[in-house]
This record gives structure tokens, sequence and C-alpha cells, in this order.
């Protein structure tokens, strides 16, 4: 054979490297339409992005809170479908500590036909929706409730007229004061505030709740100390266990009239219900997404038409159909992967903007970083498509001749 | 006799090449050519005559509908679309009379994109790029844009890169076509310099000036070829170049055969 130094052996050929650079010279060449058309996949990606952080973060508020809350506390209370002034019987807390995977128990009991008023002028029909309650003094570190000023009621406290207000009862009450110079009329007797308390999250009723010692219950309101509810933690691996075991070890009588709840799933139950709000928001999202992603083919088809000598030249330079594809692709995925990125740094942003806000801890989840990228690209490669098909199309001739 | 004795880059037997339309137009309408290596060659004829239809037959960016075309050895028919790219990106360096410089990017990148399609890395790319820009005397442009270019040498530039691959030939479309005389004279002399050194050109041209100081001219008139004259070298072998030349030593003309076939198809 003679020299042909073999040109089907030489082939033409386009590093990889090389497609990326052309195709970013491409987007170069035009920044403010590149910059203009990468704006609205920005705008896709961010909403997407935010709504995910967005509420990633309030998830890991919830956590963070049951984190330190304890997801181990279990309720018990009678039954709801039963009278609503229904008690729980007296010896319940006894019982329920001597079970052995229970590792502290605190109780209240609601002092029937007891209210708590500002001061004895106030019409007593001008009821309120606060209870009053005798506590257990081991109440706060069994529920993991803190105090927010004054204190908590001790075994000497409990056995005065001494009341520590739940937070929305204080603010019902308009009291802040607890340096024992306010007092409040309940159940007919004169009670000295000692203290307010924090909300509990894992017990909330205890928020509109005006709590006085057993003692002081019993002997100054004729309380007959029967509990309405009890609280107790349990041990980690037991919970399941001893939930099935609380109703007969309560009321050996009538195992059916007691309801047994773990507070913490409400907690995370409520996290859930933003789930609805977050898909229609991502979707909304997705909306913005395609909407971005028609600006871009719209941009390559214009880019496409522009270029006809350009594609020209580079196929009079050794330009296979496929690197002409390849080329107009790689623009289209650059520019889409350009908005994607901007996407994400303003999704993220906003998302750290609200979580600050609220002081929720600053959640972004790894996957949708990576679904970020993945519908970018998807985005990018589909917008290119066609531009990137028809500039291959282009016969080398026709392109070179329109100048 | 250097036309005969090596084996040609180019060879056109009775091409066709017609474009659709009513009547349709016979663009080409059996030409027949053939080009030696080294060889400078004008294509000259008025509008219309199909010149750019021959060059992009040439170039292979076109197919002829009848006819022969082998490039290098290769009937082009036989090859696919990617042949035909690798063809071009490794034997056939393209002039244009636009330059079709890339703005924003300097005259060595430029010129290394004349290798961008061979697979080399951007490095050797410029590297080679830097060598054939001081080939063709703008060593000193080298990290200028086109438009902080003359006309003259962004044209050159545009022949560095058609040059950089060390293409088997030149092909130039009206190459002085966008630039006043004294920049195409340089552009043409820079043509001379290139063939003096073995380089093979094809110049595509509708100006019988241009075409007076090649040496070979092939006429084209409605898209045949009407006649293919060589003149034979003065003693200095340069054309056109210099005036040393003297009147009275006119330049001996010599009309050659249009079809050189006799020998018969010897590549692949
Ligand atoms: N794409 C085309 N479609 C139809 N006719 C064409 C096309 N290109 C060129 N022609 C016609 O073919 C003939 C030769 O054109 P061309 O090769 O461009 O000549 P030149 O370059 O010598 O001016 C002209 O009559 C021209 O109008
Ligand atoms: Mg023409």
């Amino acid at each position: 054979m003679s020299r042909p130094t073999d040109v089907v052996s030489a082939r033409s050929r386009l590093r990889p490297r090389d497609t990326v650079r052309v195709a970013f010279s491409g987007l170069r060449a035009r920044p403010l339409r590149a910059v203009l058309s990468a704006l609205g996949i920005a705008v896709g990606i961010a909403a997407m992005v935010a709504v995910v952080g967005i509420s990633a973060s309030s998830r890991e508020q919830v956590n963070q809170q049951l984190d330190a809350l304890g997801t181990n506390l279990l309720t018990v209370a009678p039954s709801q479908s039963f009278v609503s002034e229904a008690q729980l019987p007296q010896e319940s807390v006894d019982m329920v500590a001597r079970l052995d995977d229970v590792t502290s128990v605190s109780a209240v009991g609601i002092v029937p036909d007891a209210a708590v008023y500002r001061s004895d002028e106030i019409d007593p029909n001008q009821t309120n929706a606060i209870a009053v309650s005798a506590a257990r003094t081991d109440l706060l570190d069994t529920v993991s409730a803190t105090v927010a000023s004054g204190r908590w009621l001790d075994d000497v406290l409990s056995a005065f007229p001494v009341v520590v207000l739940g937070s929305e009862t204080a603010e019902l009450l308009g009291i802040s004061r607890t340096d024992g110079e306010v007092q409040v009329w309940l159940g007919g007797e004169w009670f000295t505030v000692a203290g307010v308390l924090d909300p509990v999250p894992l017990a909330p009723e205890l928020d509109t709740s005006a709590l006085i010692g057993w003692p002081a219950a019993e002997s100054l309101l004729g309380f007959d100390g029967a509990p309405t509810t009890v609280y107790q933690r349990v041990a980690e691996g037991a919970i399941d266990e001893v939930r099935t075991l609380l109703p007969a070890t309560v009321d050996p009588a009538a195992p059916e009239e007691v309801a047994v709840s773990r507070p913490s799933d409400a907690l995370a139950a409520q996290a859930a219900t933003d789930e609805t709000l977050t898909t229609l928001l991502l979707a909304l999202g997705g909306v913005a997404l395609l909407v971005g992603g028609i600006g871009v083919a719209n941009t390559m088809v214009i880019a496409v038409l522009e270029r006809r000598s350009e594609v020209g030249l580079r196929r009079a330079l050794g330009a296979t159909r496929a690197h002409i594809r390849r080329q107009f692709l790689g623009e289209s995925v650059l520019l889409a992967a350009l908005g994607g990125g901007g996407g994400a740094l303003l999704g993220g942003a906003a998302t750290a903007a609200f979580a600050s806000s609220r002081e929720w801890p600053f959640a972004l989840p790894v996957w949708v970083l990576a679904g970020a990228a993945g519908a970018t690209i998807v985005v990018g490669a589909l917008a290119g498509a066609y531009p990137a098909a028809r500039a291959a199309r282009m016969p080398p001739t026709a392109a070179l001749s329109a100048v | 006799m250097r036309v005969t004795t090596a084996k040609p880059v180019i060879r056109l037997r009775d091409v066709h090449r017609r474009y659709p339309g009513r009547p349709p137009v016979r663009a080409l309408d059996g030409v027949s050519l053939s080009v030696a290596p080294g060889e400078l060659v004008a294509i000259v004829g008025p509008s219309g005559s199909g010149k750019s239809t021959l060059l992009n037959i040439l170039g292979t960016l076109d197919r002829a509908d009848a006819g022969e075309v082998r490039i290098d050895g290769r009937d082009v028919a036989t090859l696919s679309d990617k042949q035909l790219s690798a063809l071009r990106a490794h034997r056939i360096g393209f002039v244009f009379q636009q330059f079709f410089l890339s703005p924003g990017v300097t005259a060595l990148d430029n010129v290394a994109d004349g290798l961008l399609y061979t697979g080399l890395s951007l490095r050797e790319r410029r590297r080679r790029a830097a060598r054939t820009l001081a080939r063709v005397g703008l060593a000193d442009r080298t990290h200028h844009r086109p438009n902080e270019l003359s006309g003259g040498q962004r044209q050159r530039a545009a022949v560095a890169r058609a040059l950089v691959g060390r293409p088997s030939f030149l092909l130039a479309d009206e190459p002085t076509g966008a630039l006043d005389s004294a920049s195409g004279a340089a552009v043409l002399k820079l043509l001379h310099e290139l063939h003096d050194g073995g380089t093979t050109v094809i110049v595509i041209t509708h100006d019988h000036g241009v075409a007076a100081e090649l040496p070979r001219q092939v006429h084209i008139l409605d898209g045949r070829i009407e006649s293919d004259e060589t003149l034979e070298p003065a003693q200095g072998g340069s054309y056109g170049t210099g005036g040393d030349a003297g009147p009275e030593v006119p330049p001996s003309r010599r009309s050659r055969p249009l079809a050189e076939w006799s020998e018969g198809g010897d590549a692949v």
C-alpha cells in the first residue's frame, strides 16, 4: 500500500476536555444572554432547594428537640371515650413505679371544680380554660419541663397555698412576677405565685394549667388524690413492652378505660403534616424549572441559527457531526448547570436565612444537591437535544455560505 | 515536468454537480482535474461559474452527483461522513475569503484551532501554532485578537490555521477578496513562499490579476473547464513576486491535456 498515512485510521478526534472548552467558549462569547437564560433554571432550582431545605431544617429542629426531650416518655390518662371527669386509681403511680423498665414516674391530678382567677372580684362565671392540677414534685424531671422564672414546688411548698403557672396560664392571667408578691384567687383561696414554667413540648396540657402541691390540694381544696395523668419515662428498648403492660398495671379492673400515648409521636407527626405543602411547593419549583428549560432551549435554537458559519468552519477543520452535536449539547448542559449551581446557592442561602430567622438548625440534605445537579443536567440535555441535532445536520457548505 | 511524476493529491474525473431548481443548475458539468503535490494552482472564472461548488467538492464539504473524486488517493464516494471529517482534519487546509477567525480568541488559539479535531493536547496545539504563526510572519502578533490585526494579518493568521496541521494541500477561496491590494499582494506572496517550501496550494479566484501571478491557471466557465495552462517557470522559479522577470522574457505557456488518467486509478 502506498503513502496515505491512513486517513481512515487517523481519525477526527475531539478530546472530552476540549469539548467542554469549546462549549464553554460558546457561552463566554455572549455572557449576558448566558446569564439571563441560566436565570430561569436558577429560579426553579432555588425554589426546589429552598423548599426541601426549609422543610428539612424544620424536621431537624423537631429531631433535635426530641433528642433533647427524649422519646421515651409515655403518658397514661383515662380513655377519652369515657366521662370527661374520669380519673385513674389512686395507687396508679405506685403500681407503675414497680414496673422494671420504668425509670421515673410522676403525675398530675385535676382538682375538680377548681378555677383560678386574677382576683376574687372577677365574675366566677367568666371561666377560662385553665385547669387547676395537683402536681407531684418530681413532675418537672419526668416531663423535661423547665422553670422560666421563680421556682418549682418542693416538699415544703407543696403543703402551702402556692401555685406555679404554666406558660400560657401566666399569659392569660397577665402575671410575670414570681417574687412571692402576687396572689391569685384559686378554688376560693388565695394562692401565691411562686414560679412560671417554660412551654412543655412533651406535655402541652401543662402550659394551660395552674399547678399546686399535692398535699395542699388535698387539705385546702378537698382533692381526693386520684391522678388524671401519669407520666413515665421508660428504658429505651422496652417502650413497646411497657406500653402494652401499662393499662392493666394502672387499672387492673378496667384496663380498657386507660389510654397510653407517646407525646413524641405527636411532635413528629406535626412535622410530617408539612409534607403536603412541601410537595406542592416542590411541584411549583418543578414548573419554574421547566420554564427555565424552555428558555435554555430557545437560547440554543437561536445560537445554532446565528452560528451557522462557525459550524461550517468547524466541519471544515475536521469536526464530525457528533462533535458538533456534543458541542451544542455541552453548551446547553453547561448553561443549565450554571443556572443550577446559582440556584442551589440561592436556595441554600434562602434556607439558611429562613432557618436562622426561626432559630432552627440549618439542614440541607445532600440528596437535594445531587438531585438539583441531576435535574439540571437532564433539563440541559433535553433543552439542547433538538438544537444540537439541528446543528449537526447542517450541511457544511450551507453553513459556510450563509454569511 | 513535476506534474505527472508525483502521485496527484487531487484527481477529479468527469465530476457533475447540479442544484435542484427549474431548470436545475448544472454548477459542475463534467470537470476533470488533477493536481500534483507541490503545485500552486489558480482556479479562475467569473461569478457563478462553479468555483465555490468545485471548492466544496475538492474540500469534501460536498459530494459530487456523478464522476470520481479522489483526494489523497482516496475515492471520496466510498468514505463515510466521519471519514471525510477525518480527511479534512488531517489532510485539507481551508482558507476563506471572510477569514472566519473567532473574535474573542488570540491569534495563537485561532491557529491552534486548526488542530482541534486531531486530538492533540492543547499544549501541543499551541506549540505548533506558535511555530506556524512565525512561519507566516506573525510571530509578534501571537497574543493579539483578530480585531487588533489588520485585514492582511488576519488572513495570514487564517492561512496559518490552515497550515498548522501540515495538510496535503491548502484550499483558498478568494483569499484576497476581502483585502486591499497591498494586503492581498502580501497574502499572495505568502502563498508563493509556501509553494516554494513544497506546500500544495489551490487558489480559487475570479480575479485574473491574481490568477496571472500563479504558475498554473485552470479557467472555469459554466461548470466546465475551459483551459488549463501552466506557466513554465522562469530561471528563478518564482512568479510575479519580484520584478526581475523582464518584459522581454515573456513566460511561456503550455496547454495541458484535460484528462491525465491514462495510468488508471492506483489508490486504496
Ligand atoms: N446551494 C445552491 N442551490 C442552488 N443553486 C446554487 C447553489 N449554490 C450555487 N448555486 C448555483 O450554482 C452556480 C455556481 O455557483 P458557485 O459555485 O457559487 O459559483 P462561483 O463560486 O463561481 O460564483 C450558480 O449559478 C449558482 O447560482
Ligand atoms: Mg463563489
